[in-house]
This record gives structure tokens, C-alpha cells and sequence, in this order.
């Protein structure tokens, strides 16, 4: 599904990335972990699209070809997804307008006719559900006035409509309350499924409690210093990341 | 109208002499006289000239302008089908295009030279209240030299539902050309109307230098919309002062699409406690447009509101110019007025000035102010490509929704559509866009 072989990213000269080596295979589900500032929503960013940051050496496939040939849009027409750290509010376009756009862009891609806007309601309003999204939501300007809970779950709804092969999520659990992250954890559990991936980027273990990964990672200083299985992330809560400077041999799996 | 021999040039033109309706008054024939002083004292405002110092006017100073004979046009694609309609074609009312009828009782809409022909001392009362000649030359000119434009009384507690369309065509010819259309909208207590001003062009250097009136009694309620969408190559100097009542309220919407000068002044004061006025705009502009909207809004008593909006979309090399003046005078307490302006810019070579002002003499008052001008939100881009929603299609949705404050407020809904079109057609992706709203 995605490999990054030495991946190295630069924004403005500066070296965030430093050598990323990474498979996610159909399927799994990875989640990334690390301290403030260590290259985690980069890292997000350059798998979507974003621009300004740099590829200076290394690698990206996404089902065997290069990604970085592909503009941000293409990529989510090819089914990547990213779930914002900070969701953007779009002033003025109604959220479900939005996501018609956005679902008819991809099934175009693939081929499919747009989806008629009785269908694409009934799609919606069952996604809503699934993540108790309140149905007033649908209306409004995206993310606009939301909540940070809102947005968060706002995002999670757009995932289970536009069902991507590879979901992002940067940071979705920060700042929910326990009941809004079983939620959250529930949306993506059940998408999960046998051809679809996951990367979740978090700092707190509680949400792998809900969702469990097959791999842990952690990235520190734009390198991924440490993987293994979830005991890592009970680990990593339990002792904080200094730990891995002062006992790096304990800390290898 | 006087005629200004061909050789003068414009500026040399102003003082030629004043206009005159068979049967006006001696009071109006003053105001005439007055303008006509006002006009040969200042001339052509330049540049030096703080209220003109970003719209320069020396091209049209140099170019002589006759002034515009009568004309016809088609006028279908303007047309609002339910509506009460008069039409002026180079500032001179045609009769066979006008439709007003089943008028509630009270209620007046008339040619203006028919009103003042006639010695309607209503509308030759109204006509000029309030407005400061020497401080605005252009209306000083259209006070010396309108023939003809729209006479709108209400009476009191009148209610007119559907819209009033007065509808003013320019039809140039092969010579530059100019025209001064006056409308005077007098509201007794508690009436109400909608009123669509709209300025249209079939090509041609065409010069318009129209003057609206609004006068507000007690509890009146007017909502008005401005849309100015001349050709290309016309220019466009017009000048709008209201007078508001005790609790009077009035929303006006000023639209500037066309022209390749625009330029509005507007003058409202709000005299009586609890009066408001919502004077919003939208200006869409693209190559090189030069659009400038000046606002004065005068809180004269306590107790009143004011709410100003003004977007601006600018393409191409084009220019806008906002100048946004709030004065709260001794005494008006309880001044609750809001201005802002926000410029949206989808190109390197467009500019803005944008200038709101406040000049508060009372203590107990809310204002704010501020303007903006910006680019298209990357991060919004982003986000909505990272969705899977195209480049062109993700600006001109952000674009619309932009506009779209304002659009939405349009209260006559084929107005509305039109303003829609245009922003269709300024936008690559703007069909799709339209959709959303
Ligand atoms: N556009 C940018 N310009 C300059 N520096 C940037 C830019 N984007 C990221 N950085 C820097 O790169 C580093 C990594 O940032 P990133 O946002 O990827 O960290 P993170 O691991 O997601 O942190 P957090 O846990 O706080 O979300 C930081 O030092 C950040 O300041
Ligand atoms: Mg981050």
C-alpha cells in the first residue's frame, strides 16, 4: 500500500524529515507517536500533498508507484485521506455541498457517475449517524463555529464517506473527551477492513486502547527511532520519550 | 439640457449653463443656480483634492462629452418580470418601455420632470435636502443639469410588494456622451418598498452622473439595491444621500460590476433616534477596472445603528478604492455602527486603498472598523484539494462563498441571479461553484 524508502523533507532549508523508512501494508493499521515538533503532521502533510515541503531524497510508493508525481487532489482521488490536526472552517460553502463535490471529484476519478443528490443524502445521513454527528452540522459552512470536538468528528465523517484506501489521521483523538473518542474509535474501527490502511498519529495511548494497531512507531527529530508492537505505546506513556535517550538498549525491541 | 459646444472639453463644458423642466419651480431653478456656482468654482476634482486622491479623473477633464440625446434600447435582458418599472434611456424617461401600474393607493412612481412639471410640491420639497453642493461637484453638476429620472413617494403606511425597477440604459454613440439622471424616493411614516436602481450600458464612451435621494419618515422601511453594470467602456459618477425618520430603517446594497470608472458617494445621515441604516456593497472587478466606493455615514442623533459591509473581488490590473467615514456627533448616544471592508485579490497587478475612518464626538457609543485585503486562504485550498475537490474548482468555490454574504442578501431574487451570473463568469470553475449556494 505505501512504502517511504529514506524519505528526507526540507521546509524553507530546514531539514524536518531525516530518513523515513516505512511500510504499511493493506490492512494494518500503524500508529505514530513522538514528541512536539518531531516531524509527525509533516510527515502527514507530505503523504496529502502540501506543497511547500521539499523531497530531497528518498521515496514515496503508494501501491507500487510514485506519489509525488501526483498533485494533492489526484492523490485523494486515488484514495489517500488526511484528517487534519487543525481543521480548516471554509466560510460560506456548506458542509455537505463540500462533500458532494468532493465524493462526485473521486467516483469521477474512478469512473463512476455522480452520485444523484437523493442517494448522496441518504449516504450522508447514515455516515452522520455512525459517527453521531449532530445533523445540523451538515448545513453549516464546513468546521465553521464548530467545536474542537465538532471539527475532529467532522472529519471522521468525511472519512467514512469518501472511504479511502489509506486514512491519515494527525492528532484526532487530542482534545476529545472520553465519550467522543469511543465515537471517533468506532467510526474508524468500522471502516476498518482487509484492503483498507490506517496511520494514526497521537500522542496519547488511551486511543489504542479503542483502536488497536499492529505497529507502533516513534518518530523523534524527523527519524523514526523505535518500532514494535502496541506495548510500545504503554511503554511510551508509562516512562515518556526521555526514556528512550537514557536507556536505549532497554527501550529496543 | 445645455449644450456644451463639441470643441470645449468636459472641464470647460461644466459652466455651460444649467438644464430646466417646463414648469419646475423657482425653488428648484435656485438649487440650479446653485449647483451650477458649485460645479464652475471646483471643476474636475484632481488628485490634490483628498476625497479624489486615488481616482483620477484628468482623461475625462480632457474629453469633451456632449451631453446625451434621446435613444431606445432592448431592454430584455434587464428586465425583473413582476416588477414596477420605469425606464430612462441617456437620462430621459421612455414611456414605451415603462410598465408601472395596480399601485397601491398613496402610492406615487413617476418621471421626475413629470412631477416637477406638474408643481408637485412633494417632490420639488425633497429634491436636494440635505446635500452639500460645494462638497460634491458631481452632484453640484447633476443638481445644474438633470432633465428627467424617477420620482418614488409612498404614502403613509403604504406598502408596495413588488419591486421597483428603475432601470437607467446608457446608449453611446460614436462621440463620448453624458447624462445626469436624478431619482428622488420620498417614504412617509411607515411605508414600505424595494427599489432596484440599475444602470446598464449598450456600449460605448458613455458618462453617467446619476443622483438618488432618499428621504425617510418616521418608521418608513426602504430596502434597495444599486446595481451598476454598465459597458465596458463607460464611466460612472454617482452620488446617493438618505435622510433617515425617528425609527426609520433603511438596507441599501450597492453592486459595481460594470464600467471602467465607477465611482459612489454615499452620504446618509441618521437624524432621529432609532433610525438604521445597512449600506453593504460588493464590487467585482477584473483588467483594468477602476472602482471607487466613498461612504459618509453621520449619526446625528442617539439610538441609532449602522452596519456597512463592502467586499471586493479584484482580477487583472484592476483598482478599488474604499473610503469609509462614521461620524458620531455630540449627543449621539448609544451609536451602535459597524464598518468593515474586505478585499479578496486573485491576481499579482490588482490593488486596493482601502481607508475607514472614525471621527466619534460622543462617549457612549460602539464603533468598530477595520479592513482586510487578501489572498484566497491556502490552507482552505489545501483542504479542499486534499479532499479530492480541483485547484480551479476549490478557488472559485472560496471565491463565491466570498461573495456570497453579500450576494445572499440581494432581497429580489432575479437581481440576485444576475449578480450570480457575473460571478459565474469572472470564476474558471464558476457553474460548479454557483451549486453550492
Ligand atoms: N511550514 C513550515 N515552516 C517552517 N517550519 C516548519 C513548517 N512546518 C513544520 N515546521 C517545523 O518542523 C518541525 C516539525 O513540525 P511538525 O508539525 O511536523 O511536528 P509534530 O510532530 O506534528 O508536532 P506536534 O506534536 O506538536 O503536532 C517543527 O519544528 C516545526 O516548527
Ligand atoms: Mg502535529
Amino acid at each position: 500500500m505505501l512504502k517511504l524508502k529514506n524519505l528526507h523533507v526540507s521546509v524553507d532549508n530546514t531539514e524536518i524529515l531525516k530518513g523515513i523508512d516505512l511500510t504499511v501494508k493493506p490492512g494494518e493499521v500503524h500508529a505514530i507517536m513522538g514528541p512536539n515538533g518531531s516531524g509527525k503532521s509533516t510527515l502527514a502533510s507530505v503523504l496529502a500533498g502540501r506543497e511547500e515541503y521539499e523531497i530531497t531524497d528518498g521515496e514515496i510508493l503508494y501501491s507500487g508507484s510514485d506519489l509525488t508525481e501526483l498533485d494533492a487532489e489526484t492523490r485523494a482521488r486515488e484514495g489517500i485521506f488526511l484528517a487534519f490536526q487543525y481543521p480548516v472552517e471554509i466560510p460560506g460553502v456548506s458542509n455537505t455541498y463540500f462533500l458532494r463535490s468532493a465524493l462526485n471529484a473521486i467516483r469521477n476519478h474512478r469512473g463512476l457517475p455522480p452520485l444523484d443528490a437523493m442517494d448522496f443524502l441518504e449516504l450522508v445521513k447514515e455516515k452522520a449517524k455512525l459517527v453521531k454527528l449532530d445533523e445540523g452540522l451538515l448545513k453549516r459552512p464546513v468546521n465553521e463555529g464548530f467545536s474542537g470536538g465538532e471539527k475532529k468528528r467532522n472529519e471522521i465523517f468525511h472519512m467514512a464517506v469518501l472511504e479511502p484506501r489509506l486514512a491519515i489521521l494527525d492528532e484526532t483523538d487530542s482534545g476529545l473527551d472520553i465519550d467522543a473518542l469511543r465515537i471517533v474509535a468506532e467510526g474508524v474501527n468500522a471502516l476498518r477492513s482487509a484492503d483498507r490502511s490506517f496511520v494514526l498519529i497521537t500522542h496519547y495511548q488511551r486511543l489504542l486502547n479503542y483502536i488497536v494497531p499492529d505497529y507502533v512507531h516513534v518518530l523523534k527529530d524527523g527519524k523514526i527511532v523505535l518500532s514494535g508492537g502496541r506495548e510500545l505505546a504503554l511503554q511510551l506513556e508509562e516512562k515518556g520519550y526521555d526514556w528512550l535517550e537514557k536507556e536505549p538498549a532497554a527501550a529496543a525491541v | 439640457m445645455s449644450t456644451a459646444t463639441t470643441a470645449a472639453t468636459f472641464a470647460e463644458g461644466l459652466s455651460a449653463g444649467i438644464g430646466a423642466i417646463e414648469g419646475e419651480s423657482e425653488t428648484i431653478l435656485a438649487l440650479r443656480l446653485e449647483g451650477s456656482r458649485a460645479v464652475t468654482a471646483t471643476g474636475v476634482p484632481t488628485p490634490k483634492q483628498e476625497a479624489w486622491r486615488f481616482t483620477n479623473l484628468k482623461a475625462l477633464a480632457a474629453t469633451p462629452h456632449e451631453p446625451a440625446g434621446p435613444g431606445t434600447a432592448d431592454i430584455t435582458p434587464w428586465r425583473i418580470s413582476d416588477s414596477h418599472r420605469l425606464v430612462f434611456v441617456n437620462g430621459r424617461y421612455a414611456a414605451e418601455l415603462s410598465a408601472v401600474g395596480g399601485l397601491p393607493d398613496g402610492v406615487t412612481i413617476t418621471p421626475l420632470a413629470a412631477a416637477l412639471g406638474a408643481g408637485s410640491e412633494r417632490a420639488s420639497f425633497a429634491l436636494g435636502k440635505g446635500i452639500n453642493l460645494a462638497d460634491h461637484p458631481f452632484a453640484a453638476l447633476n443638481t445644474a443639469n438633470f432633465v428627467d429620472g424617477a420620482f418614488v413617494h409612498l404614502g403613509r403606511g403604504a406598502i408596495v410588494e413588488k419591486p421597483i425597477h428603475l432601470l437607467f440604459v446608457a446608449v453611446g454613440g460614436e462621440r463620448p456622451t453624458w447624462s445626469a439622471p436624478r431619482t428622488v424616493i420620498s417614504a412617509d411614516p411607515t411605508s414600505e418598498a424595494s427599489i432596484v436602481e440599475h444602470y446598464v450600458g449598450t456600449g460605448g464612451r458613455t458618462l453617467t452622473v446619476p443622483v438618488t435621494e432618499f428621504h425617510l419618515a418616521p418608521g418608513a422601511v426602504v430596502r434597495h439595491v444599486r446595481l451598476q453594470e454598465e459597458s465596458r467602456e463607460a464611466q460612472h459618477i454617482a452620488f446617493q444621500s438618505s435622510r433617515q425618520g425617528r425609527d426609520s430603517r433603511l438596507f441599501s446594497i450597492a453592486l459595481n460590476v460594470g464600467a471602467a470608472l465607477a465611482r459612489t458617494d454615499i452620504d446618509a445621515e441618521l437624524g432621529a433616534p432609532g433610525a438604521h441604516a445597512s449600506l453593504d456593497g460588493l464590487y467585482l472587478v477584473e483588467d483594468d477596472q477602476h472602482t471607487d466606493s466613498h461612504l459618509q455615514v453621520r449619526h446625528a442623533a442617539p439610538h441609532c445603528t449602522s452596519h456597512e459591509l463592502y467586499k471586493g473581488i479584484l482580477d487583472g490590473s484592476s483598482r478599488a478604492v474604499f473610503n469609509g467615514r462614521i461620524i458620531v456627533d455630540p449627543g449621539a448616544q448609544q451609536t451602535d455602527a459597524i464598518q468593515s471592508n474586505r478585499n479578496l485579490l486573485l491576481s499579482a497587478g490588482a490593488l486596493v486603498n482601502s481607508n475607514p475612518q472614525l471621527e466619534i464626538l460622543a462617549d457612549d457609543v460602539r464603533c468598530t472598523h477595520g479592513s482586510t485585503v487578501g489572498r484566497l486562504d491556502e490552507e482552505a485550498v489545501f483542504y479542499l484539494r486534499s479532499r479530492g475537490i480541483g485547484r480551479a474548482t476549490a478557488e472559485s468555490l472560496l471565491t463565491y462563498a466570498f461573495a456570497a454574504e453579500i450576494v445572499q442578501q440581494i432581497p429580489v431574487t432575479e437581481i440576485r441571479e444576475r449578480m450570480e451570473r457575473h460571478l459565474v463568469e469572472r470564476l474558471p470553475q464558476g457553474e460548479l461553484a454557483r451549486e453550492a449556494f
